[in-house]
This record gives C-alpha cells, structure tokens and sequence, in this order.
C-alpha cells in the first residue's frame, strides 16, 4: 500500500464531491451514493462485481452521464445543468476498457485531446513525446492505431490521457480486456506513474488485486450502492456485511455467537467449536466469522502442545481439493467447512487426499466477525 | 453480329473524334448528377448521423421511410417533381421543368435517401463508445461530430459512391423532368435511348460505353481514396 502523496494540492477541500448522487439510465435504477469524496491526490478503486454500477458512477462524476438528482462539485465548484460541461471535461481524463482509439497514427490519437484544446503546436509535441515516452511506445508513435497489440493500444490511450495532465483520471476497467502478463506489466507502469504525478484518481475495477494494487482507499458498490468505502486493509480485513466480504474473497463465513469477551478478544462458538477473533463484540451477539482462505494454514495433525491463545488450531478432514491457478483450495471438515488456499507443492508434500485428517490454523487477528 | 462489330467501331471513332455532341452529353450528365450527389450529401450526411446518434419517438418510422427511399422507383420521383414544377403546379413559378435544374432537383430525392440510409448504417457501426471517449477526451459537440464522421469516412465514400452511382444511370427522371431537349436536357442515359429508339446503334454503344467509363473512373477515384484511408 503506497501512502497517500503529500499535499500536492493547491487547494483544500476534496477534487471531487458528491451529495444525494442518484442516476437512472432508461428509466431504470442505476446508482443512488448519499455523499462520496474524492481526495486530492488520491487513488480511489472502486470494486464491485458487473452490473453494479461501478462504470456509471464513474461516467457520472466525470460528467459523462446527466444525474437524475443530487450535487456534484468539482474542485469545489458546483456543477449545475448551466455549467460549460465541454470545459470542465477538459480538466479531466477518462481511459476506458476498451482503448477507443481513432483510425489515425499513434501519435496523432495522443496528441488529439490536446489539439481539441487548442494547444499550441510546441506544447502539444512536447507532451506527446514525454507520455509516448513514458508509456514505453515511442517507437510505434507514427503506426496506425489499428495495427497495435491490445497492450500497446491500452498504452496509448494511457498515454493519451496522461498527456491531458488532467486534474482528476479516471480509469474505467483499463486492464479488463488484457492477458495476464501484460496486465501485470501495465499495472506496474501505471502504479509508477500515477506515483509519480499524483494524479487524484478515480479506478475502477472488478479485480480486487487490482484495487489493492493501486487504491488509497476501495470503495465496494453492489447494486447500486456504495456499501464500504475505507482503506483498502479495512474493506478486505473487516467487510462490512456477507456480501461484501463474499466479493473481496471472505470464502469462509460461518454463523455463530459470541460467548465471551476480554480484551478486544472474543471467543466464539461455531457448531461444536470454539474459536477466539479480535472483535469488540460483546457476548450473546449473533455473528458471522469471516475467514480468507489465504489466511488459514494447514497441518499434520499432532496431539498435546496446547494452542496459543492468539492462534485457533481445529481438526478436521479434507472434504475437498480443487486446483486453482498456482494454488490449490483444500476443503477441511471441521463440524463447519473451513476453506484454505496452499500452494500446489505444499499440496504435493502434505500428499492431500480426500478424507485425510489435518490440522487447520488461523490467527485470531485474520478473523473477521460481522455482527448480524 | 455485324452490328454490333459495327457499332463498336463507329463508337470508336466518335469518342476518339471527340465528337461534339457526345461531349457536351457527356459534361452535362456528369453536372446534373455530381451537382444532385453533392447536394444529396448536404442532406443526407446530417440526417443520417442524427438518426444514427439520437433516439426520439417516431425514429424508427423516420428510419423505414430512409430504407423505402432507398429504393423509391426513379420514375415515380419525375411524376412527382413533374406535377410540382408543372407550369400551374405549386412551384410552376419557378419556371424549372425542362431545365437541368429540374434534374438536378429529381436526382437529388433520387440519391438523398440512398445518402442518408448508408451514413446511418456507417455511423452505426462506430463503436458507441467512441462517443463517450470523445466528450470524456473534451471534445465539443462539433468536434465530437466531426471526428465520428471522420472515423466513418470509408463507408462513407461507399455512400458518395452508391448515390453518385444511382443518380448517374437514373434514365426516368431525368426523361420526366428535363425532356432530352438537344443541347439543353440531354444526359448520357436519355440519348442513350433516344438514339437506340432511332436504330442508331453506333451512337447509343458510344454513350453506353462513355456512361459505363465514367462510372468506372468516378468510382476508381473514390476508391482509391478509400483505401489509402486504410490501415497498412
């Protein structure tokens, strides 16, 4: 996690804020968010899976799609139905999922919003070359967009809205339609990069590695609404309610009651078990227990040596082994199923089957209780 | 079989005579149907885009009159500019039936729609979000139209090409309106059948083949500008 830039603000205040946000597309319901901030010289990712709203949310604050109600204020001023939409725009940047170039030369599409500014012919060279440079893609600067790999595309249309030295980016899915290597690739340019300007931005993105890459803070949106919004080891360490903690990868949700509490720690029964969560809730609440399957280690079974208090040791058996990528998500019957992810060599070490008994660990601290 | 060999060969040596008349046919036939072409664009690129980026009630019916257009029988356009021109007729003042005005008029509703039908069909088949990422780009509603007519420009051209293509072989219009007046009306198509009519073959194959020849080199022009607009 990068730490926010320091002031590189001008001004005080939010670039971006919005109240009683609601928008409708057709007729239908899209998006209603009481009131966000956008900081300056933030990274906001926004998550949330398709059909969310995620991308109109985007659209609306940067002024590409009518409000149905609500205000936005833009670097502090109000923008109203009155407000020249055009040059306000042209304080901002959008790279879409898609790279939407036009059919002219590489060049000629970085340098096209900044001719439809009316820069003069020097400035526009010059912030071309840098961002072509910057993006890697000089030497394909006199190509013709349509003969580009969908990585170099998504380059330029980088480039294109770098160039701009917008007020505030937005990135709508940029990575979405790339391979995976090449995405890692771009990630690590725009991670640089947007370090390097501090560049209040607005991200979003379905992939919650991206949003953890590259966020100050994530906000989670599902249906339309904006559900958590925090610093992003908040949002995936403590989601706020089931859904939100299905989406950011909580595989593991078990029902429970807390039985006892003291000193932040609180001890939970869970079916026949009990495990021990650092949680403030008092006894006698109805809880969820939320567990990230990266955060729970398997073990040979062993008898004796006492748990520590910190560590939750329970045994069960493998009720399931599914392959997933470089990693494999083993299924541990404990009374409750209890998801863990290990590398497929530790797999092949453990030598895993089904009906197997092991030995499943968490940390109190990666326990997550959602109160019901 | 003779006449035809024949034919061929009397129309051989008026084109290469540079006979008068087939020059001055041929110039006038080439003014009327650039002259409705280009007006038929003024028309017709306008109303195909806005039909291609707004939605409104009544678009869809807008859009079937467009296709129907497409297709409106040459003949039934001369009745109709015919009746308005006549001399008692709504705009008979004007005093345009048997001018090349008249047929410049006919040839324009004759190509318009076909003009108007393929910008839409070009303009659609932009991605829709490209308008998107030219306003989110700065663009102002002008530059926004500008840049998507020119990233539709090759299907556009088919468009120049189609309704330039229609116009120019028209016959029953131009018959209508203009009259094959000698000098004055007489378009490549209208004395290709009026010679055929008067046993004169060797001048009709002369029309045909300077008719067949200038859409050919028209459309050879176009397409060549076409394809340079491509990418490698």
């Amino acid at each position: 996690m990068n730490p926010p830039p320091s002031a590189t603000a001008k001004r005080n205040g939010p670039a971006l804020q919005a109240t009683g946000l609601v928008v409708h597309l057709g007729g239908r319901f899209v998006l209603e968010v009481p009131s966000l901030a956008v900081e300056r010289g933030e990274v906001l990712a926004i998550i949330g899976p398709n059909g969310s709203g995620k991308s109109t949310l985007l659209q609306a604050l940067a002024l590409l799609v009518p409000l149905t109600s609500g205000e936005l204020y833009f670097e502090g001023e109000s923008v109203h139905p009155g407000s020249d939409l055009v040059a306000l725009r042209r304080r901002m940047a959008v790279v879409f999922q898609e790279p939407l170039l036009l059919n002219m030369s590489v060049r000629e599409n970085v340098t096209m919003g900044l001719r439809l500014r009316g820069l003069s012919q020097s400035q526009v060279a010059c912030r071309a070359d840098f961002w072509l440079q910057r993006f890697g893609i000089a030497s394909l600067a006199m190509r013709h967009a349509r003969a580009l790999s969908g990585g170099e595309a998504q380059r330029a249309s980088l480039a294109r809205a770098f160039a701009l030295e917008p007020e505030v980016l937005f990135l709508d899915e940029p990575f979405a339609a790339l391979d995976a290597p090449t995405r890692a690739e771009l990630i690590e340019s725009l991670v640089t990069v947007l370090r390097e300007t501090g560049v209040t931005t607005v991200f979003v993105t379905h992939d919650r590695n991206e949003a953890l890459a590259l966020g100050h803070r994530v906000g989670v949106l599902m249906d339309g609404r904006l559900r958590q919004l925090d610093r992003p080891e908040v949002v995936f360490g403590a989601p706020v309610d089931l859904e939100v903690a299905a989406f950011v990868g909580m595989e593991t949700v078990l029902p429970g009651r807390v039985l006892a509490q003291e000193e932040s720690l609180a001890l939970v029964q869970v079916s026949g078990s009990r495990v021990e969560v650092v949680s403030d809730l008092p006894p006698g609440r109805e809880v969820l227990v939320c567990l990230r399957p990266e955060d729970v280690t398997l073990h040979a079974p062993h008898n004796g040596g006492p748990s520590s208090s910190a560590r939750n040791r329970l045994r069960g058996r493998v009720s399931r082994l599914s392959p997933r990528g470089a990693l494999v998500a083993v299924t541990v019957e404990c009374g409750f199923p209890l998801v863990a992810t290990v590398t497929r060599r530790s797999a092949l070490d453990m030598a895993l089957s089904l009906g197997q008994q092991v030995d499943v660990t968490f940390k109190a601290s990666a326990a997550h209780l959602i109160p019901r | 079989m003779d006449l035809i060999v024949d034919g061929f060969r009397q129309a051989i040596a008026l084109m290469l005579g540079l006979d008068r008349e087939l020059l001055r046919v041929t110039w006038l036939s080439l003014q009327v149907s650039g002259s409705a072409t280009f007006l038929s664009l003024l028309i017709g690129i306008p109303l195909g885009t806005f039909l291609a980026l707004n939605r409104f009630p009544g678009r869809h019916l807008v859009i079937s009159l467009v296709n129907t257009g497409m297709g409106l029988p040459p003949v039934v356009v001369g009745l109709f500019v015919t009746i308005m021109l006549w001399r008692n007729g709504p705009l008979g003042l004007l005093h345009l039936l048997y001018t090349p005005m008249a047929m410049v008029i006919a040839q324009c509703i004759i190509a318009a729609p076909i003009v108007t039908g393929l910008t839409l069909a070009a303009m659609q088949s932009l991605n829709p979000r490209l308008r998107l990422q030219l306003l989110a780009l700065g663009a102002s509603r002008w530059q926004m139209l500008w840049l998507l007519v020119r990233e539709a420009r090759l299907p556009l051209l088919a468009a120049v090409m189609a309704g330039f293509g229609g116009v120019i072989s028209e016959i029953g219009a131009s018959m209508m309106v203009g009259g094959n007046i000698l000098g004055q009306t007489r378009v490549l198509t209208t004395a290709t059948v009026m010679e055929t009519s008067k046993g004169n073959f060797a001048l009709a194959i002369a029309l045909s083949i300077v008719l067949l020849l200038l859409v050919y080199a028209i459309n050879l022009f176009l397409t060549h500008i076409q394809q340079q607009g491509r990418a490698p």
